[in-house]
């Protein structure tokens, strides 16, 4: 009685696999590459880039991606002299690398936005922080896509 | 996509002098990115919110550029020091020109 049970088992192995196979031969949308996401880094901000300071919350697993929440917490006292000028988000696995810009500066009291974003597919999104000394702060958090947004 | 749009704005509802308070925003809009295709096959053209600002008493305090990586309806949430009692000003401008307005009182207890 075993026997079978592990032959059919195999089979369902081998069928899972040629589906895979099958669904990577299908034609994909563009995708932008991490590449396009750090040539857009650096065309929004001027110089380069020190780890931390920048954390960004959201799950780990993402099931929908037409609407992924994302808040980016920075680091920073918010004062007249040492504030966050600016935040930009990017993300490397959507057809465009660009999420959102915001300027921010003292009267915010705290650095800290919350949106809801589309992704694509699995990827590193990425939070850059401009200060208001001309330091740039980066994070990045790994996101992975069960369903992915933008259409198709 | 409906002109009319749908803003909504939430802040906490007791407000002390000097608190920074979480101010929640969403505007009903499908942010219809351009990469997507209808039933024939043809992409149907871009059309989003592109910007989204924020006025404390006339002196603007928030400002976000979105991309249509941005989630349909957008919402947008941020953080404001509560100086006095006033007015926000909020706009979210549309790819076709359309402005959309709001206003919400802010008032210190």
């Amino acid at each position: 009685m075993a026997v079978p049970v592990v032959r059919s088992d195999r089979r369902g192995l081998v069928l899972g696999a040629a589906a895979l196979s099958a669904l990577a031969l299908l034609p994909k949308a563009a995708l932008a590459t991490p590449q396009a996401a750090s040539e857009l880094l650096r065309k929004l901000v001027k110089g380069a880039p020190r780890q931390g300071r920048v954390v960004l919350h959201a799950a780990d697993i993402a099931e929908n991606g037409n609407s992924v929440p994302l808040t980016v917490t920075v680091e920073s006292p918010m004062t007249e002299k040492d504030h966050v000028s600016a935040i930009h988000v990017v993300s490397g696995g959507n057809p465009n690398p660009g999420v959102v810009s915001v300027r921010l500066g003292p009267a915010n009291g705290k650095a800290e936005i919350a949106l809801r974003i589309r992704l694509a597919e699995s990827d590193k999104v990425i939070a850059v922080a401009e200060m208001s000394d001309g330091s740039v702060w980066i994070g990045s958090r790994e996101i992975a896509v069960t369903v992915g947004g933008c259409g198709g | 996509m409906a002109t009319d749009l749908k803003p909504r704005i939430r802040l906490p509802s007791q407000i002390k002098m000097g608190d920074v308070v979480e101010v929640k925003t969403l505007v009903t809009h499908d942010m219809e990115s351009g990469h997507r295709r209808d039933a024939s096959g043809a992409l149907v053209p871009r059309r989003i919110i592109n910007k989204m600002t924020c006025a404390y008493n006339g002196r603007p305090v928030f400002e976000a550029t979105l991309e249509p990586a941005v989630a349909a309806n957008p919402y947008i949430a941020f953080f404001l020091k509560v100086t006095e009692s006033g007015t926000l000003d909020f706009a979210w401008t549309d790819d076709d020109g359309t402005v959309t307005r709001a206003k919400q009182a802010i008032k210190v207890g």
